[in-house]
C-alpha cells in the first residue's frame, strides 16, 4: 500500500487543488500559531482623475517576508456616467470579484477534500447601491453595499444538497465573505 | 494526609460512574464533592430546565430510569433524585461540602488539597464537568453601563429580569430554550445566531434522540470522526425536553415572536452590529439536519422498520426576515437586558498540573490526560458523541478503569 492510499481524496478526482499541503499547512500552523500569523498589502497610485493603479507584490507570513515571482497591478476607475474615463473597473465591482474568486476558491478546495469532481463552477455577483450615499444627498443612506447576492451554478459529481453543502462551507471559511459580513477597524493614517 | 488509589473529583454523573466501575474492580477510592451529589445539577440551572435526553436514556452503570414515564425528561428535582439515588444505591464513598484547592504532582502520582485536608493518590480523575463558567465573549464589555448583562449560569427565571426587551446572545440549547422562556413572559426577544445544529424533537413520531441511539450515532467513538477537533467544539443541539415534546428551532422562535439576528459582530456607542453571515449559518444548519434525517430514513430502510415509524418527511428550511438586521441601537430598541447563552468552559484553576494547551483545554487522548495518571471525565466527545450526556459516561468509565487498572498493575508488577 503506498501512502496516497490513505489519503481522503479519491485519485480520480482532480480540481487542481492540493488538499493534502492545505491540510497539512493547517497542522504546522496549529502547532505553531505565530506562524499563522499573517499580513497582506497592496500600494495604490493615483493615476489621473478618477483612475489609479494598485500594485499587489510580497506579503508577510510563516513569519517572514514572502517574495512573489512577480508584482500584480489592479487598475480602476469609474464608468462615463461618472463623468470618468472607464479605463477599468471601479473599487465595488473589484470588491464583488474579490468576493467572487475567494467563494469560488473556497468551492473548490472544499469539493476537493470532499472527493467531488467539479465540472464548471460560475458565479454572479449583484450589489445593490444607493448613490444618495456616496454622493452625500441622503445620510441615511449607508455608502456601500445593501445587499449583495451571489447566484453559484454548479456542475459536479455531486447531489444537489452536497452541492449546496460546498457552496455554504465554502462561504462559511472565507475571508471575504467574512469582510463584507462583519465589521472591522479600519486606521488610516496620513505621512 | 490521607492515601487512597485514586481520587475522583466532582460526584456528578461522571464521578459517580467512575466509581462504581473502580468499585466493581475492588480500587479503593473517594469522590470529593464541593457541595451534595449532583451539585451543578442543584445549584447552577434555571427553573424550567428538563433534560434534553428523554427519561429511557438516563442509564449509568447497574442504574436506570425505571418509572412510568420513559418518553418523558426529567425536572431539576427528579434529575437530584436520579443521581443521589445512584450514589446511594452504589455507596459511593463521597466526601460532600469539600472543596479542592489545588491538584499538584507529588514524587509519585497527585496531592490533592482540599479545605478539608490533603489526598495522596497515584491516580486522579477530573470528574468536574464541561460547563462550570458561563463564557461571555469580549464584546460584552462594550455594553451600554445602563444595560445589564447576565450569565445562564445566573438566570433562574424571567421575573428577575427587568421589563423590557432582552437581547439573548447564542442559539444552541441554552439560547433557544431560555428566548422562548422569556419571550413568554411578555419580553420582547432578539437572538443573536451564530453557528447552530438544528433538529426535530421528534422524527417519524420517534424521539431524535432514539434515532441517534439506535443509529449508532451516539455511540460513534473520536478515533472515527474525521475532524475531532471539531466534533468536541460543535455547539449544543438546539433541542428542549417538554411535556408536549415540541421542537425549538428558529422557526418555532420566529413564530412566537422572536427577532431572530446575526452573530453579535460588534458593539459601538450603543449600537449592536450583527453579521450579515446569518442566512448561511441558517443553510448549513439545514443542509446538515437533512443529511441526519437522510442517515436515519436510510437505516430505517436497512433494518426494516419502515412500517412501525411514520414516514420520512422534510421540515421547512428555516424562515429569516427578507433583510435581516445588520444594526440595532440597543437603548433606542427598548433593550433591559442582554442575556449571555454564548457557551460554558471548564474551571480548572485548581489544578496545578501542566496539561493545558493555549486555549486552555485538557490535553487528552480519550480521557487519558497528558499526565501520568490523571484521568478526565464528562467532556463532549471525549471517547465518544454520547460522553458529555448522562448515557455516555457508563461506558468511558469502563474504558478509563481499564486503562488506569492496566497502569496500576504495571506500576505493582
Amino acid at each position: 500500500m503506498t501512502q496516497t492510499d490513505t489519503q481522503t481524496t479519491p485519485a480520480n478526482v482532480d480540481n487542481g487543488v492540493n488538499v493534502e499541503a492545505l491540510l497539512g499547512a493547517r497542522e504546522a500552523l496549529d502547532a505553531a500559531p505565530e506562524a499563522a500569523q499573517f499580513k497582506w498589502r497592496t500600494s495604490c497610485e493615483w493615476v489621473n482623475g478618477t483612475h489609479s493603479r494598485s500594485t499587489v507584490s510580497g506579503f508577510f507570513g510563516l513569519g517572514e517576508e514572502q517574495a512573489r515571482s512577480k508584482d500584480f497591478t489592479i487598475e480602476s476607475d469609474h464608468p462615463e456616467v461618472f463623468a470618468a474615463e472607464d479605463h477599468a473597473a471601479t473599487p465595488v465591482e473589484i470588491v464583488l470579484s474579490g468576493l467572487a474568486s475567494c467563494l469560488t476558491a473556497g468551492v473548490a478546495a472544499v469539493a476537493q477534500h470532499r472527493g467531488i469532481q467539479l465540472h464548471s463552477v460560475k458565479a454572479t455577483l449583484e450589489g445593490d447601491m444607493d448613490l444618495q450615499g456616496i454622493l452625500g444627498i441622503d445620510d441615511d443612506v449607508r455608502n456601500g453595499f445593501g445587499n449583495i447576492r451571489v447566484n453559484f451554478t454548479v456542475d459536479a459529481d455531486a447531489s444537489e444538497d452536497e452541492i449546496k453543502a460546498l457552496v455554504a462551507q465554502s462561504q462559511k471559511r472565507s475571508a471575504v465573505f467574512d469582510i463584507v459580513t462583519n465589521p472591522t477597524n479600519v486606521f488610516v493614517t496620513v505621512n | 494526609m490521607k492515601t487512597t488509589t485514586t481520587v475522583i473529583i466532582g460526584a456528578g454523573q461522571a464521578g459517580l460512574a467512575f466509581s462504581k466501575r473502580l468499585a466493581d474492580r475492588s480500587i479503593d477510592h473517594v469522590l470529593i464533592e464541593r457541595g451534595e451529589v449532583a451539585n451543578s445539577w442543584r445549584t447552577e440551572r434555571w427553573d424550567s430546565l428538563r433534560l434534553l435526553t428523554p427519561n429511557w436514556e438516563s442509564r449509568l452503570p447497574g442504574y436506570a430510569y425505571d418509572g412510568d414515564d420513559p418518553d418523558g425528561y426529567m425536572d431539576m428535582a427528579e434529575v437530584v433524585q436520579f443521581m443521589q439515588g445512584y450514589a446511594d444505591t452504589t455507596g459511593a464513598p463521597v466526601q460532600t461540602n469539600t472543596t479542592v484547592k489545588s491538584v499538584h504532582p507529588a514524587d509519585v502520582g497527585y496531592v490533592v488539597a482540599t479545605d478539608h485536608g490533603e489526598w495522596h493518590c497515584p491516580t486522579v480523575v477530573l470528574a468536574t464537568g464541561a460547563c462550570n463558567i458561563a463564557t461571555v465573549p469580549k464584546v460584552a464589555a462594550d455594553l451600554p453601563s445602563a444595560i445589564k448583562s447576565i450569565t445562564p449560569m445566573q438566570y433562574r427565571n424571567p421575573q428577575q429580569l427587568q421589563d423590557g426587551g432582552v437581547m439573548v446572545v447564542g442559539a444552541s440549547a441554552t439560547g433557544v430554550q431560555l428566548a422562548r422562556e422569556i419571550q413568554r413572559s411578555g419580553r420582547q426577544v432578539t437572538l443573536s445566531v451564530g453557528e447552530h445544529v438544528r433538529l426535530p424533537r421528534l422524527y417519524r413520531g420517534r424521539d431524535i434522540k432514539w434515532w441517534m441511539d439506535v443509529t449508532g450515532l451516539m455511540n460513534m467513538s473520536y478515533t472515527e470522526v474525521d475532524d475531532i477537533k471539531r466534533a468536541r467544539g460543535l455547539p449544543s443541539l438546539q433541542l428542549v425536553g417538554t411535556p408536549e415534546r415540541s421542537t425549538l428551532d428558529l422557526n418555532a422562535l420566529r413564530e412566537d415572536g422572536v427577532r431572530i439576528v446575526g452573530r453579535l459582530a460588534g458593539l459601538h456607542d450603543g449600537k449592536a452590529q450583527f453579521s450579515g453571515a446569518l442566512g448561511n449559518l441558517c443553510a448549513l444548519a439545514d443542509l446538515k439536519m437533512n443529511r441526519l434525517l437522510d442517515s436515519i430514513d436510510n437505516w430505517a430502510t436497512a433494518n426494516g422498520i419502515d412500517g412501525e415509524v411514520e414516514p420520512a418527511r422534510r421540515f421547512a428550511a428555516t424562515q429569516l426576515d427578507p433583510e435581516p438586521t445588520l444594526g440595532l441601537d440597543l437603548t433606542t430598541a427598548g433593550i433591559k437586558t442582554v442575556l449571555w447563552a454564548t457557551g460554558y468552559r471548564p474551571d480548572y484553576s485548581w489544578l496545578n498540573v501542566p496539561v493545558l494547551d493555549r486555549k486552555g483545554r485538557i490535553r487528552h487522548d480519550g480521557g487519558v490526560v497528558d499526565a501520568p495518571g490523571m484521568y478526565v471525565m464528562g467532556l463532549p466527545f471525549l471517547r465518544r458523541r454520547k460522553s458529555s450526556f448522562i448515557d455516555g459516561v457508563g461506558d468511558d468509565a469502563r474504558d478509563l478503569v481499564n486503562h488506569l487498572c492496566s497502569r496500576l498493575h504495571r506500576q505493582a508488577a
